[in-house]
């Protein structure tokens, strides 16, 4: 092994990337496992809120229907970076101020609850439009057979409207989770140490920019290859009793 | 010693014990048009009650006011004794009350709406096990005996997209039938059908008139209805026009409409 990597002139490289200090390694996994941390967290509050947000925009009256359109609407109309900035500096400021008003300290806020927080507001409001478009191909009938038997609101959520529309919503689900964990990397801006900023720190300390900045572009790679062997399982299951395009049966 | 008024009371008991359902006076408006103009119908336990008319009569809509798939626009429904509570515009007073009277109503529609996530067993038990909360097992073993009885007992783990249009609607015909309801309303049940698969349905719904289900057949097939229905309702534009024994209507029509309505659908 140590051969290999002395003839290709990779021993340094490997050096640095090692796990244990002075090696660079171990920070950059503990980057990643940040960075993945917030992304999930993000996806599934993103998630509920499109729950909810899909929900309001088909069912709810006047007034939600009007706020859900402010909020998606805004929240894809600026760019991710200014978001994550206001959301982050008035969130805090506003959590500082209530505390400080009832009698509290200055609040120290985690940076993976307020990763989560930005991030799962700016996913909610594109998942809100993704399961909006799910909902709405599901065919009419099967939610009226739904009615028609009798099931109450709730359980017709859960037993008809989710399953079914989850073959239509998977695509778009899967783009939003490799969104969200990319845009993790916008919080180094606010100083979290996921793993953009990790990396960044390491490249700049050693002055190895081009094997960090590689090693750290393989690791969101692996995450995508992954995800993208998850997802496919999570939609295969989806369209389970539908026929492929391709006609190859079941 | 018993009254004139105390026996015409116990009377109307009795006819109220064999109701199934009740309809007066029912009216439905979507926006300014009005589309049921004011219905009553009544059908006792047993019957087989066919609705025909032509396309825009009203006939399926008065069909999907029974539970309240529309909301009526007025009138009263009266289902086993039972009446549905509707404030004055036609709306359901308690959600709790339809939903526990339409799981005594097995609906059958024109385009099947199984659910397409879901094996034919699956879709068979899922109002059974989750609606009205009967065992697994026990509605399991109900589900494959109603699969058998519609001819698809070797099919219940197959998914619907797989099947004919006259397969779906059968499995649909089975899944109605596994809440074991009190009234079953077709609406339209073979109009989706390529035509040499409508007497594989044809013949299941034959079997449950038989049997003496109380049915109300919203239909397009003049023959099968005059063969089937205990009594038939001509509906034109909203209104009963002719009803009466399907001998009477179909044999000896009174009313110009429906005699110009069944030479043309021959």
């Amino acid at each position: 092994m140590e051969l290999i990597l002395d003839t290709l002139g990779l021993a340094k490289s490997a050096e640095l990337l090692s796990l244990s200090p002075p090696g660079w390694g171990g920070n950059l996994l503990r980057g990643l496992a940040n960075s993945l941390q917030i992304a999930f967290g993000a996806f599934g509050f993103g998630l509920l809120i499109g729950l909810f947000g899909a929900s309001g925009k088909l069912y709810g009256g006047v007034v939600i229907r009007d706020l859900l359109a402010i909020y998606t609407t805004v929240i894809r109309a600026v760019p991710e970076l200014v978001l994550i900035l206001i959301l982050y500096y008035v969130g805090t400021d506003l959590i500082n101020q209530a505390a400080s008003a009832m009698g509290y300290g200055r609040v120290e806020i985690s940076g993976v609850v307020a990763g989560i927080w930005v991030l799962g507001i700016v996913q909610g409001a594109y998942a809100t439009e993704v399961l909006r478009g799910a909902i709405q191909a599901i065919p009419h009938g099967q939610i009226e057979a739904a009615r028609a038997f009798g099931m109450p609101p709730f359980m017709l959520m859960r037993r008809v409207t989710i399953p079914a529309m989850m073959s239509y919503a998977t695509p778009g689900l899967a783009n939003l989770w490799l969104i969200a964990t990319k845009d993790t990397a916008l919080l180094a801006i606010v100083g979290f140490s996921e793993l953009t900023l990790e990396t960044r720190q390491a490249a700049s300390s050693t002055r190895a920019y081009f094997t960090f900045f590689l090693a750290a572009g393989a690791l969101y790679m692996i995450v995508t290859l992954f995800s993208g062997a998850v997802f496919g399982r999570i939609e295969k299951w989806a369209r389970r009793g539908q026929p492929s395009l391709r006609g190859a049966g079941k | 010693m018993t009254t004139p008024d105390m026996m015409a009371r116990e009377k109307q008991a009795q006819a109220e014990e064999t109701e199934a359902i009740r309809v007066t006076d029912l009216h439905k408006s979507f926006g300014t048009l009005e589309v049921l103009k004011g219905v009553s119908l009544t059908a006792h336990k047993g019957d087989v009650v066919a609705i025909i008319g032509g396309s825009g009569s009203g006939k399926s809509t008065f069909l999907r006011c029974i539970n309240f798939l529309e909301t009526p626009s007025s009138g009263q429904i009266v289902i086993n004794g039972e009446e549905v509570l509707m404030r004055p515009d036609g709306t359901p007073v308690k959600r709790r009350q339809i939903e526990r009277i339409r799981t005594r109503l097995g609906m059958v529609f024109q385009a099947f709406n199984l659910w397409t996530h879901r094996t034919l067993l699956e879709n068979v038990i899922e109002v059974p096990v989750h609606v009205l909360k009967v065992p697994r097992a026990k509605a399991i073993e109900r589900a494959q005996a109603l699969l058998e009885r519609v001819g698809l007992g070797d099919r219940a783990d197959t998914f619907p997209s797989y099947l004919s249009g006259g397969q779906q609607q059968r499995a649909a015909i089975a899944r109605a039938l596994a809440v074991d309801p009190s009234v079953m309303l077709f609406d339209e049940p073979t109009s989706a059908l390529d035509p040499e698969l409508v007497g594989e349905v044809l013949t299941v719904i034959r079997d449950l008139a038989a049997e003496g289900r109380t049915m109300l057949l919203v239909t397009h097939e003049m023959k099968f209805a005059r063969e089937v229905a205990t009594h038939v309702v001509y509906l034109f534009e909203g209104r009963i026009e002719e009803q009466g024994p399907p001998d009477e209507v179909f044999g000896n029509p009174k009313s110009a409409r429906l005699q110009q309505f069944l030479k043309t659908v021959g």
